[in-house]
């Protein structure tokens, strides 16, 4: 099911998820291409989360990301090139070359931290909900994870405190475990959980906790719409757990185009992809599901996403030059931003 | 409490009043409680600010009067350290008090890993304006698991300052600067320096950070000594001018940033230096400045330099076994004889 929102936001939403996605693979190709900027995590296959997610917030909502970033900074408009940038360790990257891509942030977007240590986020959104609370603001912040961060006691603690002063904080577990959604059906989760239901940890400490499939963009619209809107009606914190099946090319250790780059055209003909990947694009690719379901609702011509395909490709190509083009960072500056504000 | 009084005319004169002797618990208190007055945004997430000991009825005070902004989080270091972070990330300035030093390790891969690197990490854009404060040291009793000092640790984090003050006037105009900086800072206390009196004044003003206090001026030996070791030398000094020996006591008062031109202005003069301070022996406080001493004007020594820690073993219960480890002002003193007594190292 699409989003409740009107045709132009609906492409806008199209437009966000393609970027990440052409943003993504052309990534991994930089990355054979070489030379290496170290491990890193793609967002392919998951868009349907954090763009919907996004949507489903204000501007002014924080976000609180993990080392998989790149699809929330690109999602609040980050510059693709200036990300690239920092993740190819150059000056004009969002951090200066600080960063790089596990720990890239935007502070002027609304995304001022991010961490890179699994659930060590998740207490800092919810203090940042805590000082929203208390300054009497309407904004919700978002602790963005995956389902092996409900793994780490710092998880656990930062639900409980969380539901103990109701601070406005949305727990946004993106469980992309191997085979997430067969655990719907009640197996484990893969994670190394003993919890059969992740909900269920946060439920222990009175935070209502619910599961939307993650390749549906609308029930993770209204989740996302539901939790900030008890938020801000000083509700308190929820848990919001959204399951897909992970993208097969992020199963090893390294991402892989395992099959080449997405065509638009294995939305319709699911046949045409290749046999490595042809179940994953029919019934687990959130981006051609979306796709799918703009088309049949007539709210767009597969010529029209293809013109849109074609333009944000491009786009991601000026963003490699840019990436490519701009100079390393002078060594000495590695010397600077200790301290946000002069010490001594 | 205020500072100046102030006339209709919104002009300011200086305050008449005598400064005044307070306990060191009291004076951080005053120091907490101006912050709550001035400051809107600040914020206490944490109950044993003062610790166990009689003192700790001192906070009930700021507790009564700003009851919405004295936290009270269950007991679970780690989660309530990155509240504090997150808050302070949207705009409050918060202090979280880990109550007993040892606890930080609870929390260390909040204060180390996210704190500490915020600002690095986002390219300068990100302030953390974020105490963390802790009692440490020998406390008496404390034993293995109550007695730790993590400043030396900490200090091998790049991104935090770190606060030791060792009176009540250095608390009182440290607290608020500390807090005011705008970045994340470790703030040190010790439980011994709670019921230690001494004479603040009565319109306090912040002390910069990174400004280190002749506590005593001499010429013989520079003793450098940082938080309750402060306390521990001055008795020390006494016993030493008795026998003629002149001792220049040097309090860094914050170790990030360091003084480090006082210090070595000081050993320059009397060309002997002991270190005193409880983290322990390697890697310690203590090692550190002995080494930009070295690096830095090893020409100027005398004699070689003598560290008085805190042995490499963990801090035992007996009061017999820990006062063994402890930096009294006997060892001190000791230290300081023997590098009085020592040949003078030749140079070519």
């Amino acid at each position: 099911m699409l989003p409740n929102l009107g045709k132009t936001d609906l492409v806008e939403l199209l437009r966000k998820m393609l970027l990440v996605r052409r943003w993504e693979e052309r990534l991994i190709r930089l990355a054979e291409e070489g030379p290496s900027f170290g491990h890193y995590h793609v967002y392919v296959g998951q868009e349907t989360i954090g763009i919907p997610a996004l949507a489903a917030l204000r501007p002014t909502d924080l976000i609180f990301p993990t080392h998989r970033n790149h699809g929330y900074l690109l999602g609040r408009g980050a510059d693709p090139g200036r990300l690239l940038a920092e993740i190819l360790g150059k000056e004009t990257g969002l951090n200066k070359g600080k960063a790089g891509t596990l720990h890239a942030s935007a502070p002027e977007l609304g995304i001022p931290h991010t961490s890179a240590i699994v659930g060590g986020i998740v207490p800092i959104a919810a203090g940042a909900a805590l000082a929203a609370q208390v300054k009497g603001s309407d904004q919700v912040s978002v602790a963005l994870f995956g389902d092996g961060a409900t793994e780490e006691g710092v998880t656990f603690e930062a639900l409980n405190i969380a539901s103990l002063w109701k601070v406005p904080v949305i727990f946004l577990c993106e469980n992309n475990t191997e085979e997430a959604l067969g655990a719907a059906a009640g197996g484990y989760p893969k994670s190394v959980t003993a919890a059969n239901d992740l909900g269920n940890i946060a439920r222990s400490v009175g935070v209502p906790a619910v599961v939307v499939d993650g390749t549906d963009s609308g029930a993770v619209f209204t989740a996302m719409k539901v939790a900030a809107e008890r938020a801000r009606a000083s509700g308190g914190p929820t848990f919001v757990e959204a399951r897909v099946v992970r993208w097969p090319g992020s199963n090893p250790l390294w991402p892989e185009l395992i099959a080449g780059e997405t065509e638009l055209r294995y939305a319709w003909e699911p046949e045409a992809a290749p046999e490595l990947l042809i179940r994953w694009y029919r019934n687990q690719d959130g981006l051609l599901r979306y796709l799918r379901e703009m088309l049949s609702a007539s709210l767009l011509e597969k010529d029209e996403a293809k013109e849109i395909d074609s333009e944000i490709i491009q786009h991601v190509e000026a963003a490699v030059r840019f990436a490519r083009e701009s100079a390393y960072p002078p060594p000495e500056s590695a010397y600077l931003d200790v301290f946000a504000r002069p010490s001594q | 409490m205020s500072a100046a009084t102030t006339d209709k005319a919104g002009e300011h004169f200086p305050d008449q009043r005598p400064d005044r002797e307070l306990t060191y618990a009291e004076a951080l208190v005053e120091a907490i409680a101006e912050l709550m007055k001035d400051d809107p945004d600040f914020f206490v997430i944490g109950s044993y600010v003062l610790g166990l000991g009689p003192m700790r009825a001192l906070f009930d005070q700021v507790r009564r009067e700003y009851p919405m902004r004295v936290l009270d989080p269950p007991t679970a270091e780690i989660g309530f350290t990155g509240f504090g972070i997150g808050a302070a990330m949207n705009g409050l300035h918060v202090m979280v008090d880990l109550s007993t030093a040892s606890f930080i390790f609870e929390a260390f891969p909040q204060v180390a890993n996210e704190a500490a690197n915020a600002s690095y990490m986002s390219g300068g854009r990100l302030a953390v304006p974020i105490v963390f404060h802790f009692l440490h040291g020998l406390r008496g009793g404390g034993a293995a698991q109550h007695s730790h000092s993590p400043q030396a640790m900490l200090w091998n984090t790049p991104g935090l300052q770190i606060i030791m003050p060792s009176s009540p006037a250095d608390v009182r105009g440290l607290l608020p600067a500390a807090i005011k900086s705008g970045n994340p800072t470790v703030f040190v206390d010790h439980s011994k320096l709670m019921p230690i009196k001494g004479i603040v004044s009565v319109s306090p003003k912040e002390i910069p950070l990174g400004v280190a206090e002749i506590k005593r001026s001499g010429s013989d030996v520079t003793v450098v000594a940082t938080s309750y070791s402060v306390q521990q030398a001055l008795p020390a000094c006494d016993e030493l001018a008795s026998e003629g020996i002149e001792i220049e006591l040097v309090d860094p008062r914050t170790v990030v940033p360091l003084d480090r031109r006082t210090i070595l202005d000081s050993v320059s003069k009397t060309g002997r230096l002991v270190i005193v301070d409880e983290t322990h022996r390697s890697c310690g406080v203590a090692s550190e400045i002995a080494a930009i001493v070295s690096e830095e004007i090893l020409e100027a020594l005398k004699v070689p330099i003598i560290r008085v820690t805190v042995p490499d073993v963990p801090v035992p219960f007996s009061p017999v076994l820990e006062r063994e480890l402890d930096t009294t002002p006997e060892r001190i003193a000791a230290a300081v004889r023997t590098q009085m007594m020592r040949k003078q190292l030749s140079r070519p």
